[in-house]
C-alpha cells in the first residue's frame, strides 16, 4: 500500500532508534537530511521496518544503520554492499538498502561496488557523497574536485575526483541517479524511485561537510556550502542536458528488463527441483 | 566402498550438514570445494555464489550469518589472509562463518600447488585485537567430511568464526570411505529458543548472555524481532559504545568464549601404552605421516606414543601435560610444514605445567612432506 507522503518536517517515529538520539553528526551535515529522506521515502512506499535490513560500513555515514528501527548492521569499512548481498540472496524478500560514504562506498569498497552492479544484485546504494573523509579528519576522498583542499590535498588535491555514475553505469548498475541535499524534495523522489527499483539502484548525493570540506576551502557556513552545491549542480531536463563545470542531478538509467540477482537464484532452484521431479 | 577426493568429502560434509550458504573465490588448492558446492547447493536450494575477491567472499558469509545461519567460504594461505579483517567482524558481531583453508606453501604466493601449513598461528590470531574463534584440523579425507560439519554446527551454535585448516594433500588425497559417519546438523534457528531468556520479542538484546553466561541465540530474521549489531566495541543491546566498564566486559567475555565451551572442543587421538618416552606430534596432513612413523616404530620395539590434535583452538594443553606426566616422555618430536608454528604453541602452553621435556622439531617449508622414514631418522639418532 502507498500512503499518502508525510510532510517534510515529520518522520514516523516506528522507524526511529529515538533511544539513541540525539545522533552524533556535526551541526550542519547533510546525513541527517538524507537519512531523512531514505526513512520517509521508505514510508511513503508502505513497507514496514521488518522487512528492511538496512545496512550501513564505517565513517560518518556508518552510523546511519544504529538509529534507524530495522534490520541493521554497522558492518565494516567498505564492506556494507557485500554483507547486504549475503543478506539478499538469503533472504530475497528483505527490501535491502546499504549507505555508504564516498571513500567507503567507491574507494575502498569500489570492488564490491561494481560488482553488485554488474550482478544486479537488488539492493539500494545510497552513497551519501561529501568529497570528504570526515570520521576520519577531513582527507582527500574519491570525489574530491581536482585543486579543493582537504588535510591530505593541502595544496589542491592533484588527482581529479571520480564520478561514482559514470562508474555505476559503466558497472552495469539498472538503476542510476544522482541528488543534492539542497533540493530535499527532489531527493526524497528520487530516492523513492531507487527503493522501488527491483536490482542494483545507485543514488549518488552530493552533501555538504561544512566542518571538513568546508572548513577546508573556505566554506564552512552550511548554508554557503548548500549554496555552492547549488550553483554547482542542476535538475537536467534529460541525460543530454550537460552543462559545463556543473553536475547534473536526474535519473541517468531507470532499466526494468533485467532480471534481478536473488530472483535468478529462485528461478535456478525452481529448476532443478521440476528437473529432480522429472528424473526421479 | 567409495573412492572419495578430499575437498569434496569437505562438500559433501557441509551439505550433509544442511548448508544454504556458500561465498567464494578460486584459488589453489581449495578450488574444488567450490566446484563441487556450485552443483549440488542450488539442487538443495542454496545459494553458491562466487565473489569478487576472498574480501567480499567473508562478508557475503557475514550477511547470510546475519540473515539465515552459518554460512561457508574455502580458501587458502593469501586469501585467508584477505579474509581477517571479515574474521574480525564475526568475531566481534558473533556470528557464525567456517572459513575452511587448504593450506598451501607461503609466503605470498609461495608454492600455490603444494603442500604446506604454515597458516596455524594466522588460524588463531590473525585478525588484530583479542578475538575469540575455533579452529579444528582434520588429518585425512574422512576428518575432512567430519571436521567441517563439526565446524557449521559449532559456529551456529556458540555464534562464533570457526576455522578448518586442512592443508593441500588432504585437500588433492583420494581415500577410500567404507561407510559415512550419521551427519550432524546445523541447528534452526527459531523464535522459541530466543523467547525462552526474553519474554517480550521488542526486549531482545543481541549480545546479552544467557544463565550461564553463554551468547544468547539469533532469532530468525522473519520473525518480527529486530536487532543492531557492530564491529565497533558496543554494548548488550548492539550500540557502539566506549564506555570502559561496558568495553571491558564486552572483551572479557570474547577472549572467555572459548575457554568457556573447552570442554565440548577440544578432541585430539592419541595412540600409546603408558609407557612412551617419546611423543609424536603433528597436525593436519602430516598427522597421516606421523601417524605410519608410530605404526612402524612400535613395531620395531620402540617406545613411542602419537599425540594429533584434531582441536587446535582452544589448545589441548592441559591434555598434553597430562599425557606427559602419566607416561613419562621425555622427548616431544613435532614434524610440521612450516618453522615450527606447532612447536612454539606447545611450548607455550607446556611451559607452566610442570613437565620437563626435550623439543626436537622437523621442519619442511619446500612443499614436500616430511616422510614416515624421516621421522623415524630422528627417533634413532636419540
Amino acid at each position: 500500500m502507498v500512503k499518502k507522503p508525510l510532510p517534510y518536517t515529520y518522520t514516523e517515529e516506528k522507524w526511529i532508534r529515538d533511544r539513541y538520539l540525539p545522533h552524533q553528526w556535526c551541526p550542519g551535515c547533510g546525513i541527517g537530511t538524507i537519512l531523512k529522506a531514505v526513512i520517509d521515502a521508505m514510508d511513503d512506499l508502505g513497507w514496514e521496518p521488518e522487512d528492511v535490513a538496512f545496512v550501513s560500513g564505517i565513517g560518518c555515514t556508518g552510523r546511519s544503520s544504529g538509529y534507524v528501527n530495522a534490520h541493521t548492521f554497522h558492518t565494516i569499512h567498505g564492506r556494507a554492499i557485500p554483507v547486504a548481498t549475503g543478506i539478499k540472496l538469503s533472504h530475497p524478500e528483505l527490501h535491502v538498502v546499504t549507505m555508504l560514504g564516498d571513500g567507503d562506498g567507491i574507494a575502498i569498497g569500489g570492488n564490491h561496488f561494481i560488482h553488485a552492479a554488474k550482478r544486479n544484485i537488488g539492493i539500494t546504494a545510497i552513497i551519501v557523497d561529501n568529497s570528504i573523509y570526515g570520521m576520519t579528519g577531513g582527507q582527500v576522498s574519491p570525489t574530491t574536485p581536482e585543486n579543493m583542499k582537504s588535510t591530505t590535498s593541502i595544496y589542491g588535491a592533484l588527482e581529479p575526483p571520480m564520478d561514482p555514475i559514470s562508474l555505476a553505469l559503466g558497472a552495469g548498475a539498472t538503476f542510476v541517479a544522482r541528488a543534492a541535499t539542497w533540493n530535499p524534495v527532489h531527493m526524497r523522489q528520487i530516492v523513492k524511485k531507487a527503493l522501488e527499483h527491483d536490482g542494483f539502484a545507485v543514488v549518488d548525493i552530493k552533501s555538504q561537510c561544512p566542518t571538513y570540506f568546508g572548513r577546508y576551502n573556505g566554506i564552512s557556513d552550511p548554508v554557503e556550502l548548500l549554496n555552492w552545491y547549488k550553483e554547482h549542480t542542476y535538475i537536467m531536463k534529460d541525460p543530454s542536458d550537460i552543462r559545463e563545470g556543473k553536475l547534473p542531478l536526474g535519473i541517468f538509467r531507470d532499466n526494468k528488463s533485467k532480471v534481478e540477482l536473488s530472483k535468478k537464484y529462485r528461478q535456478l532452484f525452481e529448476h532443478l527441483r521440476k528437473e529432480g521431479e522429472n528424473n526421479g | 566402498m567409495e573412492l572419495v577426493f578430499g575437498n569434496h568429502a569437505a562438500a559433501k560434509g557441509a551439505i550433509d550438514a544442511g548448508l544454504k550458504f556458500y561465498a567464494g573465490y578460486p584459488i589453489t588448492p581449495s578450488s574444488e570445494i567450490a566446484e563441487e558446492l556450485s552443483v549440488e547447493l542450488p539442487k538443495v536450494g542454496g545459494i553458491f555464489i562466487q565473489m569478487e575477491d576472498e574480501i567480499g567472499s567473508i562478508n557475503a558469509c557475514i550477511g547470510a550469518a546475519y540473515a539465515d545461519k552459518v554460512s561457508l567460504t574455502a580458501t587458502s594461505g593469501p586469501g585467508f589472509a584477505l579474509m581477517q579483517e571479515g574474521l574480525g567482524l564475526a568475531s566481534m558481531a558473533e556470528l557464525p562463518v567456517v572459513i575452511i583453508d587448504v593450506m598451501r606453501g607461503g609466503p605470498s604466493t609461495g608454492l600455490a600447488t603444494l603442500v604446506g601449513e604454515g597458516d596455524l598461528l594466522m588460524a588463531i590470531w590473525g585478525t588484530h585485537g583479542d578475538h575469540p574463534v575455533i579452529v579444528v584440523s582434520p588429518g585425512n579425507v574422512k576428518e575432512f567430511y567430519i571436521y567441517t560439519q563439526k565446524a557449521l554446527v559449532w559456529a551456529e551454535t556458540h555464534r562464533i568464526p570457526v576455522v578448518v585448516l586442512a592443508d593441500e594433500v588432504i585437500g588433492h588425497s583420494y581415500q577410500w570411505i567404507d561407510e559415512w559417519p550419521e551427519p550432524i546438523k546445523i541447528p534452526e534457528r527459531t523464535k522459541e529458543r530466543v523467547l525462552e531468556i526474553f519474554e517480550n520479542p521488542d526486549d531482545y538484546l543481541p549480545f546479552a548472555t544467557d544463565e550461564e553466561g553463554h551468547i544468547v541465540p539469533l532469532p530468525p530474521i522473519d520473525s518480527g524481532i529486530k536487532w543492531h549489531m557492530t564491529g565497533s566495541a558496543h554494548d548488550v543491546d548492539g550500540f557502539p559504545t566506549i564506555m570502559p566498564e561496558k568495553v571491558k566486559r564486552l572483551i572479557e567475555r570474547l577472549w572467555n568464549k572459548v575457554g568457556d565451551i573447552r570442554d565440548e572442543l577440544i578432541d585430539y587421538e592419541y595412540l600409546g601404552d603408558g609407557d612412551a618416552d617419546i611423543l609424536l606430534m603433528s597436525f593436519a596432513s602430516m598427522g597421516m605421516s606421523a601417524k605410519q612413523a608410530y605404526l612402524e616404530l612400535k613395531e620395531e620395539g620402540y617406545k613411542v606414543a602419537l599425540f594429533r590434535p584434531r582441536v587446535l583452538w582452544p589448545f589441548p594443553g592441559d591434555e598434553l601435560a597430562e599425557i606427559i606426566k602419566k607416561n613419562g616422555i621425555k622427548k616431544i618430536i613435532i614434524p610440521e610444514l612450516n618453522a615450527g608454528q606447532l612447536m612454539l604453541l606447545t611450548k607455550a602452553f607446556l611451559a607452566d605445567k610442570g613437565v620437563n621435556v626435550q623439543y626436537v622439531g622437523i621442519n619442511h617449508q619446500y612443499g614436500e612432506m616430511i616422510s614416515p622414514d624421516e621421522i623415524k631418522e630422528a627417533v634413532y639418532n636419540g
